[in-house]
């Protein structure tokens, strides 16, 4: 499981402070951080970035990696701050992620890049319309960014899936249904093709102290699904990995010691796989 | 071997909950099979349609409906009378729409009065319902709870802005309540338990998950309305099982279809034939949906959906 730490993000305030003074300290304390917690990659998301998003973004990849030794996941629908961002990156500390391409065709250029830099490259399996309404929906268009993949010259193996993982709160079917697609993207390709997810957004809209419960069980049932990778919490994630046993025996019927814990997982468990309705105070009923 | 018919059996069971008093009281809900699958599994209460009036001359209604009314509508008494003597109606709800603040703003003290007079001249049970003005509605229904005390009323609507008042008014004064959310299960779901937590029994609540008019959104009500229901009866969530109220007349007669005169759409035949029309077919939408309990205007679109479940139960 590789872990893509979200922290540095445009939507984070002390970030965008950051970004906007060009003050590197909190970002690389931030990097630091979730490397320390077990993050794999971390996260570099500047949003749209429209004006002189290369030279941000640049400094921002320069700047971490001045401190981590890291691979990158540039993130951001801007060609030329990908770009920039991708002659800055030091592949001395592995091969860069960029997120994404897509079915829209705004998004399509972005695989030249993977191809011109050597880079791996997410595929957000939605299209310019609307968002997908099942796992065969997402597995079509993952068939059409896989096909144009091969044309731009990127290799599958350096494609990593996205299904787009919805709120809970609001869009609850969609649980299981990108579960589904996790498994179903998988039998697109031998070998597989891999797999990624924005973890957090599946509590996105929840009370915060029930935030990382759902992220937790939710990561572990997409790991049980063959998920290759997690844009997410890293502490979580730990956190996660220490608890998978009493979730999968909770997931195989089993009664675990802890009752309070079983309820917890018994509970989010059945939102997750739409057994019973999601409320925001769920885990009290 | 002979064939059986298969039935799909239902864990849940929506809840019963009486209102009014006396040889005159209703009860709604309490089925465990989906609306009117009568071969699936037992529907003892049909649907109830309560007839709307109003504290203060309707003057937004349009002449359709507002002329059925002409000669009761200037005051709440006369027209309940009219409603429930004329109209035989089974249930009566009363709007009190004068206290909204751009609508008179009439006061509390004054709403209860009305409340108390209504009552006094009914004997079918009476809905009582606020303006929707959050803050307003919370101090209306408070004193409207208070002056129906003993009438064993629906008193509604409370929603997340304003439902911790009314949900002690209700409480304090033994009356049913109606939990409305808009258009999303989720805070549907979380205001009952909201309601529930304050110690207020699910058995006394009816859930309002806001309707639409047909051509307006209906689409909307009639998913939520029907995973509502599915949520109760196959999933047996407790917290779904109050039944559902669909406040159907004043989503109707406002949409253009039935406002609009032949003069201004003369391909659109008869602007009576057609608002009733109109409100006839929302309402049975909403109870194919699964409604258990009707807010109507249109003494024919009443009939026609009392045909209709007559027919299908």
């Amino acid at each position: 499981m590789i872990i893509i730490g979200e922290k540095i993000s445009i939507i984070a305030k002390k970030v965008r402070e950051a970004m906007m003074k060009r003050d590197p300290l909190p970002l690389q304390e931030l990097a630091e951080r979730q490397w320390k917690e077990g993050a794999n990659m971390i996260d570099v998301n500047i949003g749209p970035a429209e004006d002189g998003g290369d030279e941000l973004m640049a400094w921002m990849v320069r700047a971490i990696q001045e401190k981590v030794p890291a691979p990158l996941c540039l993130d951001t629908t801007n060609y030329e701050a990908l770009e920039a961002g991708l002659k800055a990156h030091n592949n001395q500390w592995g091969r860069p992620l960029i997120n994404s391409t897509s079915n829209d065709p705004e998004r399509f250029s972005i695989l030249e890049l993977a191809a011109k830099y050597n880079s791996q490259i997410i595929g957000l399996t939605v299209g310019k319309g609307g968002l997908p309404a099942d796992a065969e929906e997402r597995a079509a268009i993952a068939a059409d960014i896989m096909a144009r993949a091969a044309e731009y010259g990127v290799p599958l193996e350096d494609l990593y899936l996205d299904p787009l993982v919805l709120q809970i709160a609001t869009s609850q079917d969609h649980a299981l249904k990108v579960i589904d697609a996790i498994k179903m993207f998988q039998e697109m390709n031998d070998p597989p093709m891999k797999t990624v997810v924005g973890l957090s957004n599946i509590s996105n809209g929840c009370p915060k102290n029930i935030r990382p419960i759902l992220n937790k069980y939710y990561f572990i049932m997409l790991m049980n699904a063959g998920l290759t990778a997690a844009i997410a919490d890293a502490q979580e994630m730990t956190e996660a990995i220490q608890e998978k046993k009493l979730v999968d025996d909770v997931l195989a019927g089993k009664k675990i010691d802890d009752a309070n814990k079983m309820a917890e997982i018994t509970k989010t468990l059945d939102v997750i796989m739409n057994k019973t309705l999601y409320a925001h105070s769920y885990l009290e009923m | 071997m002979s064939y059986v018919i298969p039935k799909e059996t239902c864990s849940g069971k929506v809840l019963s909950p009486d209102f009014g008093k006396g040889s005159k009281a209703v009860k709604i809900g309490g089925e465990n099979a989906l609306p009117f699958h009568s071969f699936d599994g037992a529907i003892p209460n049909k649907p109830v349609i309560a007839y709307e009036i109003q504290d203060i001359f309707p003057d937004d209604w349009p002449d359709t409906v507002k002329n059925q009314f002409s000669s009761v509508s200037d005051n709440a008494v006369k027209w309940a009378e009219y409603c429930q003597n004329e109209l035989k109606a089974q249930a009566i709800a009363l709007r009190l729409s004068g206290t909204h603040p751009d609508r008179g703003d009439r006061s509390p003290q004054d709403a209860a009065k009305t409340v108390k007079d209504v009552l006094a001249a009914i004997e079918v049970p009476l809905i009582i319902l606020g303006s929707n003005h959050m803050e307003k509605d919370a101090a209306v229904l408070v004193a409207a709870s208070e002056a129906a005390s003993g009438y064993n009323c629906i008193i509604g609507k409370a929603q997340e802005g304003n439902y911790k008042t009314i949900v002690a008014a209700a409480l304090a004064h033994n009356h049913k309540l109606i939990a409305m959310s808009e258009l999303d299960i989720n805070l549907a779901k979380q205001l009952n338990i909201l309601i529930t937590q304050m110690g207020f029994d699910k058995e006394r609540l009816l859930t309002d998950p806001m309707c639409s008019a047909l051509g307006y959104g209906i689409e909307y009500t009639y998913s939520v309305m029907e995973r509502i229901r599915l949520a109760a009866l196959m999933q047996n969530d407790a917290t779904m099982q109050p039944p559902i109220l669909g406040d159907v007349g004043m989503y109707v007669w406002k949409v253009k279809e039935t406002v609009a005169t032949e003069a201004e759409m003369s391909e659109w035949g008869a602007v009576a034939e057609r608002g009733i029309t109109w409100e006839a077919v929302t309402a049975t939408s909403m109870l194919i949906a699964g409604a258990n309990l009707l807010i109507m205007r249109h003494p024919k679109a009443v009939e026609t959906v009392n045909k209709v479940v007559e027919e299908l139960v």
